[in-house]
């Protein structure tokens, strides 16, 4: 494979192709992974300080600065908001970007021009690393900001009943605090290319309007100067599957499958704690039950951003056909005309349109709302664009060089009778075989990262979260680089359930792995999970902790992350001997330093 | 005396230092009296599992690790560890139990043992498939009926045993009540054992925590047992320590004493073999315990114990000679043993069904297939029995061939046990062919560790199958003794049954035969590593033979011996 084939775009001249090339054949795996981080971070100085067109553009801003500010957990909104960085840049604009993560709240104060990228997570929440601006922005020491100017970009899923709630309090507050608005609110769902593409011109041509004249050509860094990774969320790479089986023991209660995938060829590089992005089908048997519900003929066509295709391949690869968005309701609403959908409609009624949507999938609601003389457009026009799945993924490159290993439990469940599958979960379980090949990209997770240095690191996963874990070992068994690490690992039953069990006791006979604690949840006797291992281990924990340890939080965002987060607070007020608000700043404090890192769905 | 003892070739004994002795001495040795890290390991939740090192600290304890087999290598593929589990061997001397005691193994064997007894060859009981956080309180729940599990596995005097047939009831009382002495007088003191499982404080002292032991305890295992005749249930040539009861004019006098029996042996390892016992004298019955201790105390002192495999006694024996380990026994017993009395020995198989009694009570015994107390499906043997001992007044006894008899009962309450056992079915069990009555099959798969092939899951349809060729062959009411082992160690005493299968690999068994009625003669290798269908064929042959060429009231295996049938045939 050349170059070339990896970055279609051309974007280097060929003169620095050939240093590329020749540097590359002479790297070893582990050289070019220290170098793509080099690049990287090279990347993000680039931006944060300006970039290298900060000093020629700064007499032309009109003495105004812009700021970005993006709030991110899987990345996308990072992504937008470097891009964003760069156009501004291009455009002549004092520009630089940060990771709400990272931003000191008190800067607002002195800020002129900001721009906002943020996403929302679960019930309508921050992304978890930019919590503590919010709560500053949210109290009584957020700066009155008349004379600012911004826009906000709202990333969300309109699955979720609070769609882009983290932008909307961004946009609310600023309002309240005198701040004008430079362009409306966008609010993006999990198909958020376009709306995003069409907020950045916009904002970037209203900012560029008020340079007193046309800054000078782009230098040095432009959008095309960052040739994506050839292999992307829009054009994944066709990965094959080498191993694809069951790792829970006879009588689980679980499913628990263990995925290796091949990426041999991809280029695609990954670093522990990044996810895998798989796009998934969805099953045959379901469009068969969608177009058997709707009567519609599998051939009809329909019309696909902007192509032409049937209906049966849409359904199966084009769009989300189980769960109903509320979108979707809209849609029926309008259709139908029905009056228990359109009641559902109203602003007041979130909670039962909530509990409808969890009872009825779209199969569902066009079975009990049946439409005559459905078209095909009007079924699709309700349907939210098939989303790809994000797995932690369980392996690091340094053990498993061009592997990228997955854990993951097919979701399955009952309703209305019937059987009901995760899209991309079941597909793996399901209709997955060695030798497939699944189309993949990674979702880098920064906030989700081992630590540079020596600092020992405290793991706290249940069942499938204990997949990144994996990968933190793995990488720390292959580099021999690391300090100590501590596992919290829960899952139901001790005899089926623990995942990974030969590895983790390999791990801690070879001392890669210093301590772990388990917590069956399923096993005779009391009920016990992952925060009553912290409570017995307390004293230790906090100790590491005051020793800059960092701690990982894995796994469900319901069932897990709260009863851990609480557990932690409990426990360094009664080992910090603090009251209840100090331990609380100091977790913050924990949070604003990238020591507690969370990774939960 | 003195020349002797200098004469004997001690290189590989006590008196050799640490570092040239076996492995397992050293960890004996530095085992702090059989501690090492058991209390830790059990808290350990990392593993089902305990170290190497404690597995076999554990042993004396009772307690053995095992893995279900079946499962092995798919676990290892799901990245599961082994599925752990562990058998606990209960210290039953004689196989002697009250019903309050088959309660409670009930119940435990119910909440921790996957419901189910196991009846073993030595007249006790296993639980398998405990789990790790089980073991305590399946330990804990025995000591509540005052059993426990002490040296029932391990380098050290194993549960002794006594002949279970309650016929002469006096005499057989007194014979249960001296091996129960005998227990508990040669089990380590083991206070590790009551520190780990009953919680006991340790208590700091200068005195020897095992003061016939020592650190090392014993070369390897050593197996007492007492026969009454002309009972030879207990196999009595195949024990380590053998006393056959003497009965005299006025009751018990004395036992005649045999030595050196042992069945392990290794199919790869010819210095290995199974041994029948010696007889080699009297002893009156006050010189009991003095006599077990002066031949354990020979063992101990001149066992191998730089080559593991070669530690029985047995080879101790053979190794320094018959008329040197007598002269060290009577030496330390200071006399001479006297002369051996006659006795007569006629089977080592059980009696089924009511029997009565010289007291004038009723016993009655249940054949149990290969000692497995479970329910299945028509055949709730462990509801039975427990239905049984909530009425019973007497008490139960654990028989050598895995069997049970329910002893001393009134013969006013013999029909409230026959309604117990017929209500579930199981009243006519001692109805079962001959040849399945004089049965015996170790546990093998999927449990044990040291299985080969199936013993207790084939026997069933192994036996169905001669069962076939014997009724071919008119042979249908003789019984012959026919006893499976997964692997070549023995434990069904294979090696003096008249049919013998002892598994090599899957389906692959070494098929022996010849061996003497009532446990007398070893039998012979008849063919090696060979199938079911050849097993058979050799069979009905020589079955074939028997039915046509015996003389009259000759058994099978002696016959075997005699025409020379056993002997594996040249191609």
């Amino acid at each position: 494979m050349t170059a070339r084939e990896i970055f279609p775009d051309g974007a280097l001249t060929l003169e620095q192709w050939s240093h590329v090339e020749a540097l590359a054949g002479s790297l070893t795996a582990v050289q070019s992974r220290w170098l793509s981080g080099y690049f990287a971070g090279l990347d993000a100085g680039l931006l944060r300080s300006g970039g290298g067109t900060a000093p020629a553009s700064a007499p032309a801003s009109g003495g105004r600065t812009l700021t970005i500010l993006y709030g991110t957990e899987t990345g996308n909104s990072r992504d937008l908001g470097k891009a964003l960085a760069a156009e501004a840049a291009a455009r002549g604009l004092s520009v630089s970007a940060h990771d709400l993560a990272d931003y000191k709240p008190r800067s607002l104060k002195d800020e002129q021009d900001l721009l906002f990228i943020v996403s929302t997570y679960g019930e309508g929440d921050p992304p978890q690393p930019s919590v503590g601006f919010f709560e500053f922005l949210d109290g009584p020491r957020a700066p009155k900001l008349g004379g600012v100017r911004y826009s906000v970009l709202a990333l969300g899923d309109s699955t979720y009943e609070k769609y882009c709630e983290a932008g909307k309090r961004i946009d609310r507050r600023l309002e309240a605090l005198g701040a004008e608005r430079l362009h409306e609110r966008v609010d993006c769902d999990v198909d958020y290319e376009e709306p995003a593409s069409a907020w950045s011109r916009a904002v970037v041509d209203r900012l560029a309007a008020g340079l007193a004249e046309p800054a000078g050509p782009a230098t040095a860094i432009g959008p095309a100067a960052f040739p994506a990774a050839a292999f992307d969320k829009r054009n994944p790479f066709p990965a094959t599957v080498l191993e694809n089986i069951p790792i829970v023991g006879r009588h689980s209660s679980k499913e628990t499958r263990h995925v290796e995938l091949d990426l041999a060829g991809s280029g695609l590089a990954y670093e522990p704690g990044d996810a895998l992005g798989i796009v998934p089908a969805n099953d045959a048997a379901v469009v068969a039950r969608l177009l058997d519900a709707t009567g519609l003929a599998e051939t009809a066509s329909v019309s696909v951003k902007g192509e032409t295709v049937a209906l049966a391949e849409a359904l199966e690869s084009r769009f989300e056909i189980a769960i109903a968005s509320p979108r979707f309701l809209d849609q029926w609403a309008k259709l139908t005309g029905a009056a228990e959908l359109e009641a559902l409609r109203g602003e007041e009624r979130s909670a039962d349109r909530l509990a409808f949507l969890r009872g009825h999938h779209v199969v569902d609601i066009v079975r009990r709302f049946p439409v005559p003389g459905l078209d095909a457009e009007s079924l699709v026009a309700g349907l939210r664009p098939l989303q790809p799945r994000l797995y932690s993924i369980a392996s690091s490159l340094a053990a498993v060089p061009d592997e990228a290993h997955l854990t993951l439990a097919p979701v399955r469940y009952l309703l209305h009778s019937e059987d009901r599958r995760g899209v991309a979960s079941s597909q793996l379980a399901d209709r997955t075989v060695m030798g497939d090949s699944l189309p993949v990209y990674v979702q880098h997770n920064p906030h989700f990262s081992l630590p540079r240095d020596d600092k020992p690191i405290v793991m706290i996963g249940a069942g499938t979260g204990v997949a990144p874990y994996r990968g933190f070992l793995q990488e720390r068994e292959a580099t021999g680089r690391g300090g100590r690490s501590w596992l919290f690992f829960g899952e139901r039953n001790f005899r089926s359930d623990f995942l990974y069990q030969t590895e983790w006791q390999a791990w801690l006979k070879a001392g890669t792995l210093d301590r772990m604690d388990v917590a069956f949840s399923r096993d005779a006797g009391a009920k016990v999970y992952v925060q009553h291992r912290m409570l017995e281990q307390a004293k230790d924990l906090y100790a590491w902790l005051e020793e800059g340890a960092h701690l990982y939080v894995c796994g469900d965002s319901a069932a897990l992350a709260p009863d851990v987060h609480e557990t932690l607070i409990r426990i360094v007020a009664e080992q910090g001997a603090r009251d209840r608000e100090a331990a609380e700043d100091y977790v913050r404090q924990l949070t604003a330093d990238h020591r507690y890192q969370r990774d939960v769905y | 005396m003195t020349t002797q003892t200098a004469a004997v070739d001690r290189s590989t004994d006590l008196s050799q230092p640490l570092d040239r002795l076996g492995p397992d001495e050293r960890l004996k040795y530095n085992s702090d009296y059989l501690r090492g890290t058991i209390d830790h390991g059990l808290l350990d939740r990392i593993t089902g599992g305990v170290t190497f090192e404690d597995n076999k600290l554990m042993k004396f304890h009772g307690i053995y690790q095992q893995d279900d087999r079946d499962i092995r290598d798919e676990r290892r593929r799901q990245k599961l560890e082994p599925a752990y589990t562990f058998m606990v061997r209960v210290r039953l001397p004689g196989g002697v139990c009250t019903p309050e005691q088959w309660l409670k193994v009930d119940e435990l064997a119910r909440a921790h043992g996957g419901d189910s007894i196991r009846l073993t060859t030595r007249q006790t009981f296993q639980f398998h498939w405990v789990v790790k956080e089980d073991l305590k309180p399946t330990i804990q729940g025995l000591h509540d009926v005052l059993l426990d599990t002490i040296a029932a596995c391990g380098d050290d005097a194993r549960g002794v045993m006594c002949t279970a047939d309650p016929a002469d009831s006096a005499l057989h009382a007194e014979v249960a009540r001296l091996s129960r002495e005998m227990s508990a007088h040669v089990i380590p003191r083991a206070r590790a054992y009551h520190e780990i499982w009953y919680g006991k404080e340790r208590v700091a002292t200068s005195e020897e925590e095992e003061p016939f032991y020592g650190r090392t305890y014993l070369p390897r295992k050593f197996k007492i047992g007492f026969v009454v005749p002309p009972s030879n249930d207990i196999d009595v040539y195949t024990q380590d320590l053998g006393f056959i009861a003497i009965k005299g004019a006025d009751g018990l006098e004395g036992f005649n004493v045999a030595i050196g029996g042992g069945m392990g042996r290794s199919d790869q390892d010819p210095n290995t073999y199974a041994r029948l016992a010696n007889v080699v004298g009297f002893i009156p019955a006050d010189r009991l315990i003095a006599t077990a201790d002066a031949v354990m105390g020979v063992q101990r002192d001149y066992g191998n114990r730089a080559e593991r495999s070669r530690a029985r006694f047995k080879y101790t024996i053979d190794d320094k000679g018959l008329d040197f380990v007598v002269g060290e026994i009577e030496r330390r017993l200071g006399a001479p043993l006297e002369p051996a009395r006659p006795v007569l020995l006629t089977t080592n198989g059980d009696r089924f069904g009511w029997r009565s009694n010289d007291d004038g009570r009723l016993s009655y015994t249940l054949y149990i297939e290969s000692g497995r107390v479970a329910n299945r499906p028509g055949w709730p043997m462990m509801d039975a029995i427990r239905a049984v001992a909530k009425v019973h007044k007497g008490d139960f006894r654990l028989t050598p061939n895995q069997n049970l008899v329910l002893a001393g009962i009134a013969r006013e309450d013999r029909a409230a046990i026959e309604a117990v056992l017929a209500a579930h079915g199981l009243g006519e069990t001692d109805r079962a062919s001959a040849l399945r009555l004089s049965s015996i099959a170790c546990v093998a798969m999927p449990t044990c560790p040291l299985a080969m092939a199936e013993a207790e899951r084939y026997l069933p349809d192994f036996l169905g199958k001669v069962e076939a060729i014997l009724a071919r062959h008119g042979l249908e009411d003789d019984p012959i003794t026919v006893r499976l082992s997964g692997c070549p160690n023995g434990c069904s005493r294979p090696y003096v049954a008249e049919i013998a299968l002892t598994g090599r690999a899957p389906g692959k068994y070494n098929l022996w035969l010849g061996g003497g009625f009532h446990g007398e003669r070893l039998n012979a290798l008849a063919h090696e590593n060979i199938g079911e269908g050849r097993i058979l064929e050799i069979l009905d042959e020589a079955l074939g033979r028997y039915a046509r060429e015996r003389r009259g009231g000759e058994r099978f295996g002696d016959f075997i011996h005699r025409t020379g049938a056993a002997s594996p045939r040249v191609p």
